[in-house]
């Protein structure tokens, strides 16, 4: 009884919650981690820790914005209308990552840039889930809906799978050995994408 | 616990002791000739902050994040520190530290760091040369390499429990390399006591490369006739190799080696190129002559 209930109860909750407000919470890190830059609080190796953090960000608005449909499929949890807004952040914060990437690191080095993303594997898999993501960005507002169809508008954004996984695996490749947070992170994005499976019958 | 005898207001300057150890090494006209460079060189390498040298730190044992070790390390024992010398050697045996190194004097060198995640920053050590110590103990003719050893001590490392890397941590250099006169065993910073992020109470320094051959807190030191077994080359023989040397030409699979950036020079630093051997090539690169230095990386 207790468990039946309680995912109407979140939903009634969230009902009356605004999407709008998630924006803004959702950019008081990107903002908090502004400050720190400015006030030169990032510690001995500020470019590596802003991209560290900016990487992670996105990473956790993506995996955040794949738990909205197994809630609503296995919890009765309709957080449906706060999906756009995770996604939207997580591009964001990937673009951010990537600019940091581009000016403070390589400085726009544009051959190096070039030759580093098609040389290093770990960067050409970072690329990619950003790349992949563009177009899942430009297709966020509800007329794209309406112009593609639901149906090809819903496949098209299947490819948040790939850019999901992809993250995870360049978090554990940029790293040295491997460590308990990039693989927890990976597993994550295995879990969610996986259970996609439960519902998805064709893809 | 082991102190340097000298202060910073005690040290000899670079400049000067460059060319003090040409004469007390009493080595050749070509090294007189790498002196020369290593002045040059010298001229321009401002030092980071203690902060930075202290507060950014690759020491697994004691964590994989960078603030791990300034974190963890202090819960450390150093004193007394136990050293054992064994292998090929006249006087092997288990040393405590001072009766090992305590009557070497130290100076102050102020080097290079590069680490192999092409991050680098500027160190001023108070140490020795390695050398110095292997003459105490006595090297015989058929060591061909040295091998070193860090402390193992989980009540206080927590990294060691749990199968980061093959405990412990391990390098080697070969005879020469260990031998020549930049090599150097460090025991301070600054003129302070190494503190134990660091690799105290005494780590390696190879300021011609990559960071993690400069093994640290040793307690072992080996003389050998094999190549030794070294850490990173058995994590991931792809990646790290034996020799591991400064070279901007060779890449790390995973990332470029060409450029570094400098830590301390904040948000808009930016990168500096990466020399070969760590600028210190007139010094070291003839130890390596005839070899491929892209299969021996």
């Amino acid at each position: 009884m207790a468990v039946a209930a309680f995912g109407p109860a979140v939903t009634g909750v969230a009902r009356k919650v605004p999407a709008w407000p998630v924006y803004l919470i959702g950019m008081m890190p990107g903002a908090w981690l502004l400050y720190r830059a400015v006030a030169g609080q990032l510690g001995f190796d500020p470019v590596k820790t802003l991209e560290l953090e900016l990487g992670l960000l996105s990473l956790q608005f993506l995996l955040a914005s794949l738990t909205i449909s197994p809630l609503l499929r296995f919890f009765r949890i309709n957080l449906l209308k706060f999906r756009k807004v995770l996604g939207l952040l997580a591009f964001g914060y990937i673009a951010l990552h990537f600019l940091v990437w581009l000016t403070l690191d390589l400085q726009l080095r544009w051959t190096m840039i070039g030759a580093e993303i098609a040389k290093r594997p770990y960067l050409t898999v970072g690329f990619a889930a950003f790349v992949l993501l563009i177009p899942l960005a430009a297709t966020s507002w509800q007329g794209a809906i309406r112009r593609l169809g639901a149906k090809a508008w819903g496949r098209l954004h299947r490819l948040v799978y790939v850019a999901v996984l992809l993250g995870g695996v360049h978090f554990v490749m940029q790293e040295k050995v491997w460590t308990v947070e990039s693989l927890t992170y990976l597993g994550a994005a295995i879990l969610l994408v996986g259970a996609r499976f439960a519902w998805i019958r064709r893809w | 616990m082991f102190k340097p005898d000298l202060t910073r207001s005690d040290v000899t300057p670079e400049r000067f002791w460059l060319n003090r150890r040409q004469l007390i090494a009493g080595l050749g006209a070509g090294s007189l000739a790498a002196g020369l460079g290593a002045r040059a060189r010298a001229e321009d390498l401002e030092p980071n902050e203690w902060d930075e040298i202290t507060g950014y730190n690759n020491f697994y044992e004691f964590g994989t994040g960078k603030g791990d070790p300034s974190k963890n390390a202090p819960a450390m024992e150093t004193s007394p520190w136990t050293v054992k010398v064994d292998g090929l050697v006249d006087r092997p045996g288990d040393y405590l530290l001072d009766d090992l190194i305590g009557d070497i004097p130290t100076e102050e060198r102020i080097y290079r760091f590069r680490c192999v995640e092409a991050w680098s920053m500027v160190i001023p050590w108070n140490g020795f040369a390695l050398s110095r110590l292997l003459e105490k103990v006595g090297v015989q003719d058929d060591a061909k390499f040295v091998a070193f050893e860090t402390a193992v001590l989980p009540e206080v490392m927590p990294g060691v429990r749990r199968p980061i890397l093959d405990w412990p941590y391990r390098e080697g250099l070969r005879l020469d390399e260990a031998m020549h006169p930049l090599t150097m065993m460090a025991t301070g910073i600054y003129g302070r006591p190494i503190p134990n992020q660091n690799g105290a109470p005494m780590r390696l320094v190879v300021p011609w490369k990559y960071g993690f051959k400069s093994i640290k807190s040793i307690v072992r030191i080996s003389l050998v006739e094999d190549q030794p077994f070294a850490t990173w080359q058995d994590t991931n023989a792809d990646e790290y190799g034996f020799y591991a040397n400064v070279n901007p030409e060779v890449d790390h699979p995973r990332w470029s080696q060409a450029s570094e950036r400098v830590i301390g020079a904040g948000l808009f630093g930016g990168r500096i190129p990466t020399l070969p051997f760590n600028g210190y090539a007139d010094q070291v690169a003839s130890l390596y002559d005839g070899m491929d230095l892209r299969a021996n990386f």
